[in-house]
C-alpha cells in the first residue's frame, strides 16, 4: 500500500475542492462529528422529504480525507431514499474499517477487492485505502457517522 | 557547519536504530515522549532480576535492598533539582498526577469561594482541567492568563491580574510542548509571592532540556514526567515546598501512608509516605534515576547545544518552504517545532512524514486554548532531543518538501 494509493487523484481533488461545502437554512436533520484526536470538526445537513434524501451539504474544517470523504459523501446520498444511505453507511463504513493485510482471519468479512469492486460504493470505493492506516480510519468514517446520527437522533458524535 | 551526529549517544538508544517504511528512523516526537537510552532500561531490569522485592516492608535482604534503592533515587531526583530535602520529593505515577495531586490536596485546602487560579493560555490540559474541578468545588474561577502572538506569556497582564487580589495559584508550565516557549518561570514565581500566590509549575519538559534549580527559583510545586526525560513511562515526580507538603491532606489513602490505623482513629504517616500509599513504582524510580544520572553524564550543556543547533536549522529550512508558518517563535525558546502548512492539514503532513520515516506530532498537543488562541485547528510538531541529528531533519524535510509536491 503506497501513499498514492491514499492520496489517490479523486481524493486529493475532494479535499481541494470540496462539493457541497455550505449551510442548509432549510435542512430537516442536522447533526456534528467531532474527532477530538486531531480537532477535526465537521457538520452535516440534510433534507428529507418523504424518504427521499433531496439535498445533502457538511461544513467543517479538517484533514484532506475527512473533507474528500465528506464531499464524496453528500454527493453520494444525495436523490437517494433513506434506505439506501443507511445501506451506503453501512457497506462504506465495512469497506473502510476491515483490515486488509494483518495476520487475522477476516475470511468472513469482505475483503478490499469486493469492497473495490462493490458497485453500490461506486467512486467512494477510492476511499477504501485508508484501511491500511488504522490512525486514518476515523477521518474517513467522520461524516459518514455524523450523517447517520443526523438520520438517527440529530446528536452530535465524535469518532473516539 | 552543521552539528555532526552525536552517533556515541545515538547508539545507546536501541529504539532508534530501526527502518520504519523502509526509511532509517528520525524520531522527531521527543516532546511526547523520549526514547530510553540502554543504561535506564539495563538498570530497571537488573531490579526486576536481582533486587525485586517490596519497600519498606520485609527484614529480608531482598527487601532491604530494593528499599535502599527506591530511596536513593529520590535523592537523586532531589539532587537534580536541588531540592534543600529527598522527602520534598513525592513520586508519581506522572507529571498529570503530580498536578492533581497538588488541585486536589492543596487546592481543597486553600482555595475558598470567591477566589481565583490564574492559568496561562498555553497550559497543557493536564494544568487547566485540575484547577476547574478544584475550583468549582470550592465557587472560585479559573482565569486565562493572555499571550501574545509568539506565545510568550504577557507577563503585564499577569500582574495586573494579580493585582485585583484572591488570586491563590499561578498555574504555568516551565516549558511549552506545543510552541516551545521557555516561561521566565524563577520572575512569575517572585511576582506572584508578591501578591500571596503559590506557583504550579508544570516541569513536563523542563527537566530534559532545562537547568532547575527549585530552591533558587523559589517554585512552591514543580511536576516531573519521567518519560520525557528518557525515564520510563507512567512514572514521575512531584516537588513540593516542605512547608506545604507538611501541611497538605493526603491525595489517595491506603497501606504505607499511615502512622497507625485504629477504626478510632489513623494517624498518617510523614511526608514523602504520606503521599505515597500503595506498593509504589520500584522500577519506575529507578529508571527515573537512572535517566537523570544519564543526563547530567552527558552535561546539560551540551544536551542545549545540540538540540539548540538543530532547532535552529529545522526552522530555518522549514521557514523556507513556501506556505508553511512557524507557531511559536517566542526568544530564547527551546527546540519545538510547530508549524503549519497552508497545503495541507497537519494530519495529512503526519502521514506522509510516517512514510519518510519521520515520527512527529501532530493535532492539538492537548492545548487547545493555547490553538484556539493562535486561530489553528491542529499543528505538525518536530521536537528534537540531543541524540536527533542533520539526517533526521534532512528526513523530515524531505517529507515536508513532498507534502507541498503532493498538495501544492
Ligand atoms: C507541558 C505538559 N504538561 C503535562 C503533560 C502530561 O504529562 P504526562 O502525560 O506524563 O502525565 C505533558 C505531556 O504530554 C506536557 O507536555
Amino acid at each position: 500500500m503506497s501513499l498514492s494509493e491514499l492520496y489517490q487523484e479523486v481524493i486529493l481533488d475532494h479535499g481541494k475542492n470540496p462539493r457541497n461545502l455550505r449551510e442548509m437554512p432549510d435542512a430537516t436533520h442536522v447533526a456534528e462529528g467531532y474527532n477530538p484526536l486531531c480537532g477535526d470538526q465537521i457538520k452535516v445537513f440534510l433534507r428529507v422529504a418523504g424518504d427521499v434524501v433531496e439535498d445533502a451539504s457538511f461544513l467543517g474544517r479538517g484533514c484532506a480525507i475527512s473533507q474528500a470523504s465528506a464531499s464524496m459523501m453528500t454527493q453520494a446520498i444525495k436523490g437517494q431514499t433513506l434506505a439506501k444511505a443507511e445501506e451506503l453507511f453501512e457497506n462504506f463504513r465495512d469497506a473502510v474499517t476491515t483490515q486488509a493485510d494483518g495476520g487475522c482471519d477476516h475470511s468472513s468479512e469482505p475483503t478490499f477487492e469486493d469492497a473495490f469492486q462493490d458497485e453500490s460504493l461506486g467512486v467512494l470505493s477510492c476511499l477504501t485505502g485508508v484501511r491500511n492506516y488504522p490512525n486514518r480510519i476515523k477521518c474517513a468514517v467522520l461524516a459518514w457517522h455524523a450523517m447517520h446520527s443526523a438520520l438517527h437522533e440529530g446528536s452530535k458524535v465524535t469518532t473516539e | 557547519m552543521p552539528t555532526k551526529a552525536p552517533t556515541d549517544l545515538r547508539s545507546q538508544f536501541p529504539a532508534l536504530a530501526q527502518e520504519v517504511n523502509g526509511k532509517p528512523l528520525a524520531y522527531l516526537d521527543n516532546a511526547s515522549t523520549t526514547q530510553r537510552p540502554a543504561v535506564v532500561l539495563e538498570a530497571m531490569q537488573c531490579f526486576y532480576q536481582h533486587d525485586n522485592a517490596n519497600v519498606h516492608r520485609g527484614v529480608h535482604a531482598l527487601s532491604q535492598r530494593a528499599t535502599d534503592e527506591f530511596d536513593a533515587a529520590r535523592s537523586t531526583v532531589a539532587k537534580f533539582i536541588h531540592a534543600s530535602n529527598a522527602n520534598s520529593v513525592i513520586f508519581t505515577k506522572g507529571c498529570t498526577e503530580s498536578i492533581n495531586l497538588v488541585a486536589a490536596t492543596w487546592g481543597f485546602q486553600n482555595i475558598r469561594e470567591g477566589d481565583r487560579v490564574l492559568v496561562s493560555t498555553m497550559e497543557h490540559h493536564a494544568n487547566i482541567v485540575p484547577w476547574q474541578v478544584a475550583t468549582e468545588r470550592a465557587g472560585a474561577v479559573v482565569e486565562p492568563v493572555p499571550i501574545f502572538d509568539d506565545c510568550s506569556l504577557d507577563m503585564e497582564a499577569l500582574e495586573s491580574m494579580l493585582k485585583k487580589g484572591r488570586a491563590k495559584v499561578v498555574a504555568v508550565k516551565h516549558v511549552c510542548n506545543a510552541s516551545g516557549t521557555v516561561n521566565p518561570i524563577g520572575e512569575i514565581t517572585k511576582l506572584a509571592h508578591e501578591h500571596g500566590a503559590v506557583v504550579m509549575i508544570d516541569g513536563a519538559q523542563g527537566l530534559a532540556h532545562q537547568a532547575v534549580d527549585v530552591q533558587a527559583l523559589d517554585v512552591d510545586f514543580y511536576s516531573i514526567a519521567s518519560h520525557k526525560v528518557y525515564g520510563p513511562m507512567g512514572f514521575g515526580a512531584l516537588y513540593g515546598k516542605p512547608e506545604h507538603l507538611e501541611g497538605m491532606p493526603p491525595y489517595q489513602t491506603g497501606g504505607g501512608m499511615i502512622r497507625s490505623v485504629s477504626f478510632e482513629e489513623t494517624i498518617y504517616a510523614a511526608v514523602p509516605d504520606k503521599f505515597e500509599p500503595g506498593t509504589p513504582n520500584v522500577a519506575g524510580a529507578i529508571g527515573l534515576a537512572r535517566a537523570l544520572d544519564w543526563v547530567t553524564e552527558v552535561g546539560l550543556d551540551r544536551i542545549q547545544a545540540v538540540e539548540h543547533e538543530l532547532g535552529r536549522s529545522c526552522t530555518e529550512q522549514l521557514q523556507d518552504v513556501p506556505g508553511v508558518r512557524i507557531i511559536g517563535t517566542a526568544p530564547g525558546k527551546a527546540s519545538i517545532v510547530s508549524f503549519v502548512m497552508e497545503q495541507a492539514h497537519p494530519h495529512d503532513v503526519g502521514t506522509i512524514l510516517d512514510s519518510e520515516g519521520v515520527a512527529v506530532r501532530t493535532g492539538q498537543h492537548c492545548c487547545h486554548p493555547l490553538l484556539d488562541r493562535m486561530g489553528v485547528p491542529a499543528t505538525t510538531r518536530a521536537s528534537i532531543s540531543v541524540y536527533n541529528n542533520e539526517e533526521d531533519i534532512d528526513s523530515l524535510m524531505r517529507g515536508v518538501k513532498r507534502v507541498a509536491q503532493l498538495f501544492g
